[in-house]
């Protein structure tokens, strides 16, 4: 909505095609600029690159790609049943390194653009209550900052957001979540930050002193708590 | 207890919340879901475990979109706008959005809603549950008159396209029908077009009650909107003494010269909000004495006044949660409307009857209705009079003293307001009760969807 809002035209992937197509309705009727919906899966890698050539084709050219998924799925049955663990991987990382590879090839060859991918403050340690969830967003923090070394030399802008917990259906009723932010604030700072061209942000920023300090955390206190 | 959907789907999560409505009286606890997607609200409404009602932005005063120790179900995040043809002004749109989106949307383009309330900050959905009314009465009607249809979801998870020929029993049961026929989740409403974001038109104090009418008489057929705040501490020759405010969209032309160039960007006006509940006894009864009496001292009569569309619409939403300012006691709203031939005598009997018992009430707006269709839906051809009390001593017994009064002179009292009324009273205030009740009963047989306020009221069908 916010690049809608400086007359951007997008093009949406989601699983969810009704929900897509009423939210790209939602940005065509606010803003006035055209957004097209299309069907994608993250787990469903065969399908990436055509999703790119489509969305490039629809578009009628590519600036760059905002990279916004991610499922806590269920952290419970993630812990016992390795087969839930892996679609929670593929979900958030795997998923994710396959469209991103993609992207960036398309972007790099092309020499500018943006790549802004979302990832989430529970990669910055594992915790005892979501780690499958986390290692997935931690390994795709250390994809991204290579990514953005290696196309550095290039006019292509990688950025990383590490989000905190924002108010969605993800943390609603969600005991212990702390420092809850309402989604429109967290899209402005985002925003804000692509425009300012930061390489990693924390959303909203209290959240990097927070973890510094969860990060400086002995691991043999660290594991005993209950975070 | 039974926590997954008849449709199989699964439960999305819920969360014990403590809610109030406006006037934050009363208080009560329930498990508040909030979908996001149709597919979670589905779930939530077709699973039968629980009594459910649907709430949008929680702007009802009183008890309307509160289920005690039941679940409620938040659609504001389902608020997507869906479409919208700038030929005849009809946005498509999610329940969830509220009338302050659509200004910000469309008042750019030229549009505003036909009907809008004392505040911007309501869903579709609740001003279609509380077939909603503004200053633009007399001539637009209610909310209710500019919905072509809306998709309703009942309580079996069914969804029925509702308009004035398909399903029209529901649609009539629903516009007015406080959520208890169904959730809606899409509506179709027609905008109106405007050349400016200015209202053109008159200020005028007027010294009592038949002043007024005959103020509200005088310019019913020259503006399209119009409301009076009255003085109801005022006794003797000045009861009734009121400041009038009509006005209609300006047109282009009309406006001073420098707000021609950009007619339909009105700055908005924001004053600082009250930042906590202001101590109990901040609104005594003389210190809303001295307001109101204040209030009429410092307005001037102004022949052609050009003012903002906020500050004439909406000059309360200016002061962010200005219903602190009762504090933790909370406050009960009370409108009432008397038919027409009823209406000088009503006005008369209930400002007396308030300048005598000593309460005043902070905020007392007046308006003449026009017509109204609808089961359910409150406005009537004649005169409304808005108030609202702090909760103290004694309080309730006096409102049920006004209701005798206005029920005797054939009036009634407004749902989306009301925290405290009689089933008995609503039942005779409501002459269409019963074929609003055979409707909801083959909507919703189980009595499925309900409310704090259906339950005091006793709407539900035997």
């Amino acid at each position: 909505m916010k690049f809608a809002s400086i007359g951007a035209h997008l093009y949406l992937a989601a699983r969810d095609k009704t929900e897509n197509d009423r939210i790209a309705n939602d940005i065509s009727v606010r803003a006035g600029v055209s957004a097209m919906a299309g069907t994608f899966d993250a787990s469903d890698f065969a399908s990436h690159s055509e999703l790119i050539e489509r969305a490039t084709k629809e578009l009628g050219g590519l600036d760059g790609v905002v990279l916004c998924f991610g499922t806590l799925g269920d952290e419970d049955k993630a812990q016992v049943d390795a087969s839930e663990a892996l679609a929670t991987i593929h979900q958030n990382f795997t998923g994710a390194v396959s469209l991103l590879t993609i992207a960036a090839h398309k972007l790099e060859a092309q020499g500018t653009g943006f790549i802004v991918v979302i990832g989430s403050v529970a990669g910055d340690r594992g915790r005892k209550r979501n780690y499958v969830y986390g290692s997935a967003k931690g390994a795709l923090h250390l994809f991204v900052q290579g990514l953005r070394a290696r196309l550095s030399k290039t006019k292509v802008h990688v950025m990383t957001v590490i989000l905190g917990t924002v108010d969605t259906r993800m943390t609603w009723g969600r005991e212990g979540t702390m420092f809850v932010v309402p989604p429109e604030r967290a899209a402005d700072l985002i925003f804000e930050a692509w425009r300012k061209k930061r390489d990693v942000v924390y959303v909203p920023s209290f959240w990097r002193p927070i973890m510094a300090v969860v990060r400086a955390i002995p691991e043999r206190i660290f594991k005993h708590s209950s975070f | 207890m039974n926590d997954s959907a008849s449709n199989g789907a699964k439960l999305p999560a819920s969360k014990r919340v403590a809610l109030a409505g406006w006037g934050r009286y009363p208080i009560c606890e329930s498990d508040v879901f909030r979908p996001e997607k149709f597919a979670d609200l589905a779930a939530v409404v077709s699973s039968n475990a629980h009594k459910l009602i649907a709430r949008g932005a929680g702007r009802a005063y009183g008890d309307a979109a509160l289920n005690a120790d039941s679940r409620v179900v938040d659609i504001q995040r389902l608020n997507r706008m869906l479409s919208f043809d700038p030929e005849s002004g009809i946005l498509q749109a999610e329940a969830g959005v509220t009338l302050d989106e659509i200004i910000r949307v469309f008042l750019p383009r030229g549009f505003f809603p036909a009907v809008v309330p004392g505040t911007r900050h309501v869903t579709l959905g609740g001003s279609i549950a509380s077939d909603i009314h503004g200053k633009s009465h007399h001539r637009e009607s209610s909310f209710g008159t500019h919905v072509l249809w809306f998709d309703l979801m009942l309580a079996s998870g069914e969804v029925r396209r509702c308009s004035r020929e398909e399903n029209s029993d529901l649609f009539w049961a629903t516009i007015g029908g406080m959520g208890l026929t169904g959730v809606i989740l899409e509506v179709a409403m027609r905008l109106r077009h405007v050349e400016s974001a200015y209202i053109k038109g008159e200020m005028k104090r007027v010294a009592n009650v038949d002043q007024a009418i005959e103020a509200f008489e005088r310019t019913d057929q020259l503006y399209g909107c119009s409301m009076a705040w009255i003085d109801c501490i005022a006794s003797g020759g000045s009861l009734g003494r009121s400041v009038l405010h009509v006005g209609d969209f300006a047109p282009r032309e009309a406006l001073p010269q420098k707000l021609r160039l950009e007619p339909l960007c009105a700055k908005e006006k924001t004053s600082p909000p009250v930042p906590f509940n202001l101590p109990n006894f901040a609104l005594n009864s003389l210190s809303m004495r001295a307001f109101n009496l204040a209030y009429y001292a410092i307005h001037r009569d102004h022949p052609d006044l050009v003012v903002p569309y906020d500050v004439f619409f909406f000059p309360l939403d200016s002061i962010h949660n200005w219903n602190r300012i009762y504090g933790t006691r909370g406050f009960v709203q009370y409108q009432c409307v008397w038919p027409l031939e009823e209406s000088r005598a009503g006005l008369i009997e209930t400002l007396e009857a308030i300048s005598g018992s000593g309460r005043a009430s902070f905020l007392a707006v007046l308006k003449k209705f026009g017509a109204q269709d609808g089961m359910l839906s409150f406005p009537m051809p004649g005169y409304t009079l808005a108030l609202d009390f702090p909760v103290t001593g004694g309080l309730l017994e006096f409102l049920d003293r006004l209701d005798a009064m206005v029920l005797k002179r054939g009036g009634r009292v407004y749902l989306a307001k009301d925290a405290r009324m009689r089933p008995d009273t609503f039942r005779a205030m409501y002459p269409k009760l019963d074929a609003w009740r055979a409707a909801k009963a083959q909507a919703d047989p189980n009595n499925h969807l309900s409310s704090t306020l259906s339950r005091r009221l006793q709407m539900d069908p035997a």
